[in-house]
């Protein structure tokens, strides 16, 4: 669809047993752009992304993932943290941070990979090298950049369980923005947050794409909260694909209103289907 | 008035069950006679346990509010941890300093001192399970298969091969840290309760093995005749076959001091190798790792981090310490047997680390302190040592849930504690 294509998704099949919770799913993802899955409850939303970041072996589909300037790799093969190393970052819909660590170790832990490779798997640092301590106060710096982005920089020093819920929300996003991922993926970012941390939750995702020149995927199930971030958005009912598209394009799709309203005679916005992870 | 009427139902519920239990345990007795066995009915013993029971339910019910108001008021280490932490150097160096002078000081004789080695060797034990669990979260009931793998990796390669103790030290940590890693591997999916039943199980399969392999290990008449350490070449007996003993390389009266002195001194350097490795490792990327896996799997996988190699590093090192200090163990003891590596062992250990406060190294001294030393206080109760020593351990679980001393620091701050304003 655009020429920095990140990721690209090709029928994608994933079934639990005889439960088909995606059938023959095909859409891309580009650099630069915020592309939204949305759908009602019990679309398949969550399990796109689970296939996506290796929590699920998805039971057909090739997902290609190519970072600009390196080989493609396919995910569908992959395990889970492989698939973060090549440069996914993920956030969850119920917030995973880790909470007995303070708010400031939980941003260096997302540099692992980095930091054990300057210690040399922990020779130098056991040494006390300095090669290792440049690297660590390079990941300090990292840190504190992005804490002052999502307003934390003087809570930097708290438990992160202590943290409100709506900080925990955007620490959870500077964690993976640490990773130095090349798609960031959400799941449900706006979830449980009111209208003010929800409007200054959009202005840093846009801000992210904008100055990281990144991309985005995220999963939303409330329509309005993507309609005025995201470049791109696909739809999901049932699991199936039902548009894909401009926001204001989707916007007006009978079948999309049809998925969210329902029909006159079948009027039932959270027809779930049992059983399904969301 | 109904207070008391409760008190007196739950009183008399309790009696019954105890009447219960007791008819066929406390009433009955075989006494062995000339011709075979007969029983013996014992009702007064009956009577006094039910009594015991009953008046011990009532005195229970009737104080447990004021058990309630009276833990708020109980005395915490809220002041000590406050000392802790403000000066933090200079107490671990005022600690350090004591453990190094101990043997000099009055009143300090040579059974004190080998009280002392033997809780120096549980301290070293406790911060290495410290890694396995503290820092790693995976709960090993089987640690002292690595102290036991240590143990007998030098108490073989010292009698079969005549190596001495310095030179099977590093082989000892490093045969432990492989059975580590035997362990690790296909537990690596088990979490909480099912991986402590699989490492319990790992510790007893050690210890048969070591019963019943007689030509490896002797079975159960053990290894005898085990090297001990020596200063530089130097040997603590009267007389060498060939060279110079210690005493009379420094011209000092022979004296069987010298070796548990210098025995305790071994563990003390072992011990202290051991925290400063611990504290540093804590601040690497590899204790973060271990700590973030405590927290939450998912999210470390998420984040890049191969949870395969950062448990096994955990369960590795934690072995690694394991199995020094059971080669310090075998060459003090001069002789080991399966005896020696029971389930019990592996209990304390960890009953060590939960008292101390998980993570807390400090409070681990002070638990294997009181875990060691209490029941050789209690030695005049032999019977009842068991007894007072869990009611004990319940106490302070009641006390202190968390443990003696259970406060995270993190690994590296912003901000120097207690202010806002950056370094």
């Amino acid at each position: 669809m655009t020429i920095n294509e990140l990721l690209r998704v090709e029928h994608l099949t994933m079934r639990f047993g005889g439960l088909v919770a995606i059938s023959d799913l095909s859409f891309s993802a580009a650099q630069g752009e915020i592309t939204a899955i949305i759908g009602p409850n019990g679309a398949g939303k969550t399990t796109v992304f689970n296939c996506l970041t290796g929590f699920y072996k998805p039971t057909v589909g090739r997902l290609t993932f190519t970072v600009q300037g390196k080989q493609p790799v396919y995910l569908e093969r992959m395990d889970g943290f492989r698939i973060a190393r090549a440069g996914i970052g993920r956030t969850f819909q119920n917030i995973r941070l880790f909470p007995a660590m303070s708010v400031l170790e939980n941003l260096i832990v997302a540099q692992h990979n980095e930091l054990m490779r300057a210690s040399l798997f922990s020779v130098a640092g056991l040494l006390g090298l300095s090669r290792y301590y440049d690297a660590e106060n390079e990941a300090i710096e990292l840190a504190k950049k992005w804490l002052d982005r999502i307003g934390l920089i003087s809570d930097a020093d708290r438990q992160a369980g202590e943290l409100p819920y709506g900080d925990q929300r955007r620490l959870e996003i500077a964690r993976a923005m640490c990773s130095k991922p090349a798609l960031l993926c959400l799941d449900e970012p706006a979830a449980g947050l009111n209208r003010n941390e929800s409007g200054a939750l959009n202005e840093l995702l846009r801000d992210i794409r904008d100055t990281q020149g990144i991309g985005i995927l995220l999963i939303e199930h409330d329509m309005s909260v993507v309609m005025n971030i995201s470049d791109h958005i696909v739809v999901l009912d049932y699991g199936q694909k039902i548009s894909d598209g401009f926001p204001t394009v989707v916007r007006h799709d009978p079948r999309v209103i049809r998925a969210y309203l329902g029909e006159e005679e079948d009027y039932d916005v959270d027809a779930v289907q049992p059983g399904l992870p969301c | 008035m109904t207070a008391v009427f409760t008190a007196f139902k739950e009183a008399g519920l309790a009696s019954l069950v105890a009447f219960l239990l007791a008819l066929p345990l406390i009433g009955f007795r075989t006494n062995t006679t000339g011709t075979g066995l007969n029983f013996e009915f014992r009702w007064e013993a009956l009577v006094v346990s039910v009594v015991i029971v009953f008046v011990g339910r009532c005195v229970l019910t009737s104080t447990r509010g004021l058990w309630q108001q009276s833990r708020l008021h109980l005395p915490s280490f809220g002041y000590l941890r406050s000392v802790i932490d403000r000066r933090r150097v200079s107490f671990a160096v005022i600690v350090v300093l004591v453990a190094l002078l101990f043997p000099f000081m009055p009143e300090v004789d040579r059974r004190a001192i080998d009280l002392a080695t033997l809780v120096l060797i549980y301290v070293m034990l406790g911060w290495g399970l410290n890694i396995v669990v503290g820092l790693a979260g995976l709960l090993d009931l089987g640690y002292v298969a690595f102290y036991a793998v240590g143990a007998y990796t030098f108490a073989l390669l010292g009698t079969v091969y005549d190596w001495s103790f310095w030179g099977c030290l590093p082989i000892a940590g490093a045969v432990a840290a492989m059975f580590g890693v035997l362990l690790g591997y296909p537990v690596l999916r088990l979490r909480g309760d099912y991986l402590a039943i699989v490492t319990l199980g790992f510790g007893e399969i050690i210890r048969v093995v070591l019963t019943n392999w007689v030509a490896l290990s002797g079975g159960p008449n053990g290894i005898a005749g085990i090297p001990r350490p020596t200063l530089f070449g130097l040997e603590f007996t009267r007389r060498t076959r060939e060279g110079h003993s210690f005493h009379e390389y420094f011209d000092l009266p022979f004296s069987g001091d010298h070796r548990i002195t210098f025995l305790y001194y071994v563990i003390l350097i072992l011990a202290l190798v051991t925290n400063v490795f611990v504290l540093r490792i804590r601040k690497l990327p590899i204790g973060r790792a271990w700590e973030a896996l405590r927290e939450d799997e998912i999210a470390c996988r998420s984040l890049g981090i191969n949870p395969v190699n950062t448990k096994l590093s955990a369960f590795a090192l934690g072995a690694m310490f394991g199995g020094l200090a059971g080669a310090f163990f075998a060459s003090r003891n001069g002789f080991i047997s399966p005896e020696s590596f029971t389930f019990i062992e592996s209990a304390i250990i960890l009953s060590i680390v939960v008292l101390g406060g998980m993570g807390s190294q400090i409070g681990i001294v002070l638990a294997a302190a009181a875990l060691i030393l209490l029941p050789e206080a209690l030695r005049e109760f032999s019977e009842y040592r068991m007894l007072v020593f869990g009611l004990a351990m319940v106490l302070v679980m009641l006390w202190r849930p968390r443990g003696l001393l259970a406060h995270r620091k993190p690994t590296l701050t912003l901000y120097p504690s207690g202010s806002r304003t950056l370094k």
